[in-house]
């Protein structure tokens, strides 16, 4: 074992230098407003990050969901019902030809009338990409007709499946994120105002408000959730559209979520309504919205954010449950939970279990979600060592 | 002891009947009632339904009386036991629900004791091996848990045994034992099937139970009153049993407050997805098809075992803790 050599710096010893080089780094930390402190703590939780990178990723995917998925969601095969997912491959009879597929052969097992699909592996059929496909409407405003990825010239590119009427699972998948990432975005945004003006009102005034609130709470979360859905969903009117359906389910959601946040608020607020702050203002002659606007909400507003990015998971969870038994969302509305209702009987699931693949998404987002939502809560509270 | 539960009955009391003017308000939201579309039936079966028909329909079924009356004739009827009448069955709503409530109420008991027993153990090994490999593989399995809908793995589960042992595992009794007396052979029976929905309502509340005794366990590990007895000699297991784990015990307990509507719910769906003789398929189609008064008892009864379940596991606080039965002061 060698010696490790003794080192000294022969450079004269700068006292000044070496502060200064101490204070950027202190003066940049003690600069930083509080979200940039909540942000340098959260970038600490590596999993959130990693989530977080998913999540925004995703959200960005449905806003150009037409372009990325090969077919259109409503666009039938009849040739191929019930197609089992295809796989994508590199090299074909020992050469590289570049990502292609083999074309499915269709066969009818005439003793069991179930539907066989053999990969032909005699000629590979090369995908294209950038290329035109299945028009569109992007938005509704702008139509085109250019996909990420399509089908080969004669082929097919079901790379996972197709469903009873013949449409590309993956391409239904895609755009039923439309739906499933954004109801619960805004079944919190509602619950949220709900939960804050309600909060808010009772624990600013306290007193009488105070107590029909408490009580209207306890009884709320006292509930079994889901067969209040199921019975608010149930009296939604048939004649409704699709989309009212949809804000309506929001509504509903909402509706059971906002006492959890409510009460959040008021015990912050009965903390708050004492400190000095609040009683200048009041001498001052600030209004009771300006007080708890102003001078309250911004106190405890990333803990509320925090606490509710806790409850996305579950309105996710919700919708898709609802609308796996048929109270919720219905078709032509495409989320994942109305895909899953497909696979609703084990004959389903048992032949064609491609069926099931909605259900990896809304397992990755719910797992996001609850991710971030830990990681922000812990970044939010600076006393929370763990 | 004896006016915290008198203080607490009330309490429930007054929570009930709240309840019930929630659920009735809900069960007459939708447009039309139950009599509208089965007239409408009539008549797209060819048959003329008269005025004076309707009117007598109407009059027999109370839906011509105003909202309020009709809630108190539902309301009395429930507390005297009368459950109402089911439309759709043409039957009395008890006589319909048969074996379904208690069932319902096994099912959700047997899922509550499950989850404690799990997450009991689970909780204080994840919190004594904080950060160990075990600790992280539990938390993920129990993050797993969470995340996965319950149907799902109801779902997944019916497939493999379907696919492994090629029987369908639906229904909570062996078929010969339908609308059979209660025998002991019955119950056995009844036992051997209830482990598969037992399991699957209660992986996302055991996952979140674990995780919460854990958080609470780490809290309490970290007092100093732990470094004490820790300095003082006393063994590993003693030190651990003896103070932490009983400060940790209360909020496991009082947690049953957020567990019973999770696993009441939970039951719901997964008794609609395999089929069970409980009250969550009967539920779902009542819903569907307008049949007020059966939804009704069906909300009103889960309703009553999440309420009656909070009283308990408050009765069961206050015995474990003098500073609730005897101050004014609760806990969290």
């Amino acid at each position: 074992m060698s010696e490790t050599p003794h080192f000294v710096s022969r450079e004269p010893f700068d006292s000044e230098a070496t502060v200064a080089a101490g204070s950027t780094v202190s003066l940049a930390y003690m600069e930083a407003s509080q979200s940039r402190l909540i942000w340098w703590r959260f970038l600490r939780h590596r999993v959130a990050v990693v989530s977080l990178a998913f999540l925004v990723v995703s959200y960005l995917s449905i806003l150009v969901v037409e372009f990325l998925a090969p077919y259109d969601m409503q666009s039938r095969h009849t040739d191929f019902i019930f197609a089992p997912p295809q796989a994508v491959h590199l090299f074909h009879a020992g050469s590289f030809v570049g990502p292609f597929v083999y074309p499915l052969d269709f066969n009818l097992d005439l003793d069991t009338l179930q539907r066989e699909y053999t990969p032909d592996t005699s000629q590979p059929l090369p995908l294209r990409f950038f290329c035109q496909g299945d028009p569109y409407e992007f938005w509704g405003l702008v139509s085109g007709n250019r996909h990420m990825v399509c089908p080969p010239e004669g082929g097919s590119l079901f790379l996972l499946g197709t469903d009873r009427l013949g449409r590309d699972m993956l391409s239904r998948i895609l755009s039923g994120a439309r739906i499933s990432l954004t109801v619960g975005l805004v079944g919190v945004t509602l619950s949220f105002i709900l939960g804050i003006t309600i909060g808010g009102l009772a624990g600013y005034f306290g007193g009488w408000i105070d107590s029909v609130v408490q009580r209207v709470t306890e009884i709320l979360r006292s509930l079994p959730e889901l067969p209040l859905w199921l019975a608010l969903s149930a009296a939604l009117p048939v004649t409704w559209s699709p989309l009212l359906i949809y804000f309506g389910i929001t509504l509903i959601l909402a509706l059971l979520d906002w006492p959890g946040l409510a009460r959040a608020v008021r015990s912050k607020l009965f903390a708050l309504r004492e400190e000095d702050f609040v009683v200048a203002a009041e001498m001052l002659g600030a209004r009771p919205r300006r007080i708890i606007f102003r001078h309250l909400l911004p106190n405890f507003m990333s803990h509320l954010i925090a606490s509710a990015s806790l409850s996305i998971p579950t309105m996710i969870l919700a919708e898709t449950a609802l609308s796996f038994l048929g109270l919720g969302l219905r078709p032509p509305i495409t989320s994942w939970g109305v895909l899953l209702s497909e696979a609703q009987n084990i004959e389903a699931v048992a032949l064609y279990p491609w069926l099931l693949l909605p259900m990896v998404p809304v397992i990755l987002t719910v797992l996001a979600f609850s991710f971030v939502g830990d990681g922000l809560r812990d970044a939010v509270d600076p006393h929370h060592h763990h | 002891m004896i006016r915290y539960l008198a203080g607490r009955l009330v309490t429930m009391a007054w929570t009930l009947l709240a309840i019930s003017v929630l659920v009735f308000v809900i069960i007459q939201l939708p447009p039309g009632d139950y009599l509208t579309s089965y007239i409408a039936e009539i008549r797209a079966q060819g048959e003329n339904v008269t005025v004076d028909k309707i009117a007598f329909l109407r009059e027999q079924y109370g839906l011509d009386k105003p909202l309020w009356e009709q809630y108190l004739v539902w309301v009395t009827g429930l507390m005297q036991g009368d459950l109402g009448y089911s439309f759709e069955y043409n039957q009395p709503v008890a006589d319909i629900v048969g074996e379904r409530m208690p069932l319902t109420l096994l099912l959700n008991v047997a899922t509550v004791i499950f989850v404690y027993l799990v997450a009991f153990p689970i909780g204080i090994y994840s919190a004594t091996h904080q950060y160990s490999w075990g600790d992280h593989g539990l938390s993920f399995l129990g993050f797993l848990g969470l995340a996965t809908p319950n149907f799902l793995l109801a779902l997944i589960l019916l497939y493999l045994a379907n696919v492994w042992f090629g029987t369908s595992i639906g229904g909570l009794m062996d078929p010969r034992f339908i609308d059979a007396p209660w025998s002991l052979e019955k119950a056995a029976s009844v036992l051997s099937h209830l482990w598969v929905p037992v399991l699957v309502i209660g992986t996302a509340g055991t996952a979140g139970m674990m995780r919460r005794l854990r958080a609470n366990l780490l809290d309490e590990l970290n007092r100093q009153y732990v470094v004490t007895a820790r300095a003082k000699g006393l063994p590993e297991h003693r030190v651990l049993l003896k103070y932490p784990l009983r400060m940790a015990l209360n909020p496991f307990i009082a947690d049953l407050g957020s567990l019973l509507p999770q696993i009441v719910s939970g039951s719901v769906i997964i008794s609609a997805v395999m089929s069970l003789p409980t009250t969550g398929p009967m539920l779902l189609s009542s819903l569907r098809s307008q049949d007020m008064f059966l939804a009704g008892s069906f909300l009103m009864f889960l309703a009553l075992l999440t309420v009656v379940g909070m009283f308990v596991s408050d009765v069961l606080l206050a015995i474990l803790d003098p500073r609730i039965r005897l101050g004014k002061t609760t806990i969290r």
